[in-house]
């Protein structure tokens, strides 16, 4: 452990402070500073500032431990997890906090994810499809799904919506009516769960256009700044090869 | 509007057909990109070599006078290439930043993210822009005079008709542009995913920067070649280059005509 750490280094925090909700209100970077503890997170010392320094500092959690998706923000130009990143990442210990782009601000560091996550669960129509589910007889047991598959699908269902990939996604960012890549997993992962009946057809219908996969330029944000390493890449890939071969 | 009316019943599959088509142009064009790079430096082994491959393909093999070839061949190739630039250009385009905001908001993007999969895609923008203009003229030319291609026409071209301004930028811009494009085609499909796409990406990336290298120094070497012949026979410009080997022999009666 370096010395400068175990006896506190100094941190300087510099954070955009906005609150649309404020007539005049407008933009600025403010610079906070505080002494860097051990294991300390970006989260951590967010709550330190707020009781420290300044309690209106708005900014979003939950969980503090990288479940809920609440704490996603720049973190130094990159998109990240708050509660994920030690301080001890950045050796010059100067750290620039921005609220994610491509959401609607709330305030200084709080945006609204939900919302965009809510459309895209919408658009993508995020449950799962059965015309027979009417029918479906309660009391009989459930038909036992293959652990593999299973295991397939809670891979992909690890996406906490935290807005990263949106925010890191060039294409998102020029344009607005993109799906990006949390709508992409939600798709391959409906597409693999074998109790909904949506065709590749049906799935065309939503994802097969510019606005959907044939919009993405690989830039590969997302598959860059997604704090839970969700495989974007690969199931963009698969979605573009089979959305291409629908007749 | 019929057409309008049954896109709301069932999604148009041209969408589909575009990025397929952008892809496969892009695939054809970036890969003869590589083959010319590696033709026409034919030259780095000597002035028979590249004389040699440019006669051959003209097919001169199926001529009986090894100096006599078929240019229409040439002019039919660069016609295929040109079409599938032109091509490759219209489909490409829909992807550029259509105006100053979504261009600012692109470029602020990048500084903030210093991502570099996000920069080179804004190095094929550029490069793409560029070759609209510079690779349009290459093509037509050589379209338009498929007979000047040998180590003194090809050198007279590069200095006496003042075209190494613009091939030096057209090769930048075209080894950039293909070798990123390439990059982007084997991400952008999954080619090369295996069973670790994370890594294999890696592997991909340094493999394109190798490329990249190679192509631009050999590149580089290559342009300094013609430059040089090209200065040493400004006085010349016009003369074609004759093989030692044929003219050190008997003439051919043809070979004579041809020089007379």
């Amino acid at each position: 452990m370096r010395q400068e750490q175990q006896n506190g280094r100094k941190l300087k925090f510099h954070i955009l402070r906005f609150n649309p909700q404020i007539e005049g209100d407008k933009p600025k970077m403010v610079t906070y500073e505080l002494t860097e503890a051990l294991g300390m997170t970006v989260f951590i010392a967010l709550n330190q500032i707020r009781e420290q320094h300044d309690p209106s500092l708005q900014f979003d959690f939950v969980c503090r431990a990288g479940i809920c998706g609440s704490c996603a923000m720049v973190i130094n130009g990159k998109p990240d997890l708050a509660c994920r990143t030690l301080t001890s990442k950045f050796p010059k210990g100067e750290i620039t906090l921005l609220p994610l782009p491509a959401f609607e601000l709330i305030g200084d560091l709080s945006v609204n994810t939900g919302k965009v996550m809510r459309a895209v669960s919408e658009r993508i129509e995020g449950w799962i499809h059965d015309k027979n589910m009417g029918e479906i007889d309660l009391t009989k047991m459930e038909v036992t799904m293959d652990p593999d598959l299973a295991d397939n699908i809670y891979e992909l269902e690890r996406c906490v919506e935290c807005g990263c990939c949106l925010a890191a996604c060039g294409t998102k960012r020029m344009r607005d009516d993109f799906l990006g890549a949390v709508g992409f997993m939600k798709v391959a992962r409906f597409l693999m769960d074998t109790r909904d009946k949506r065709t590749e057809e049906d799935m065309y219908e939503i994802i097969g256009d510019d606005d959907g996969i044939f919009g993405c330029m690989s830039l590969m944000g997302c598959e860059d700044f997604c704090p839970k390493d969700l495989p974007h890449q690969h199931q963009i890939a698969y979605l573009r090869r089979k959305m291409v071969t629908v007749k | 509007m019929e057409q309008l009316l049954s896109e709301q019943v069932k999604k148009s599959r041209t969408p589909a057909r575009l990025d397929f088509y952008q892809s496969a142009t892009g695939l054809i064009l970036g890969l003869f990109m590589w083959a010319h790079m590696l033709l026409v430096s034919s030259i780095l082994l000597g002035n028979e070599s590249m004389y040699w491959v440019a006669k051959s393909l003209e097919a001169s093999f199926l001529s009986k006078d090894p100096t006599h070839g078929y240019p229409i061949l040439v002019t039919f190739a660069v016609l295929g290439v040109f079409f599938l630039f032109i091509v490759h250009a219209g489909l490409a385009v829909r992807k550029f930043p259509s105006s100053w905001k979504q261009h600012r908001v692109f470029r602020s993007h990048m500084k903030m993210m210093k991502h570099k999969d996000t920069n080179i895609w804004y190095t094929q923008v550029v490069t793409g822009f560029i070759m609209f203009f510079f690779g349009s003229v290459h093509l037509y030319i050589m379209m338009t005079h498929p007979d000047k291609i040998g180590p003194y026409a090809s050198s007279d071209r590069f200095v006496s008709d003042w075209m190494w301004p613009l091939y030096l930028i057209l090769l930048l811009a075209v080894e950039a542009h293909g070798t990123i494009g390439l990059y982007r085609l084997a991400v952008k499909w999954g080619w090369f995913d295996g069973k670790n796409p994370v890594s294999n990406r890696k592997k991909l990336k340094f493999l394109k920067n190798l490329l990249a290298i190679f192509f631009i120094v050999l590149g580089l070497f290559t342009f300094a070649a013609y430059v040089k012949i090209g200065i040493e026979h400004r006085d010349k410009q016009g003369e074609r280059y004759i093989p030692s080997s044929l003219t050190s022999q008997a003439k051919p009666e043809a070979l004579i005509n041809y020089q007379s």
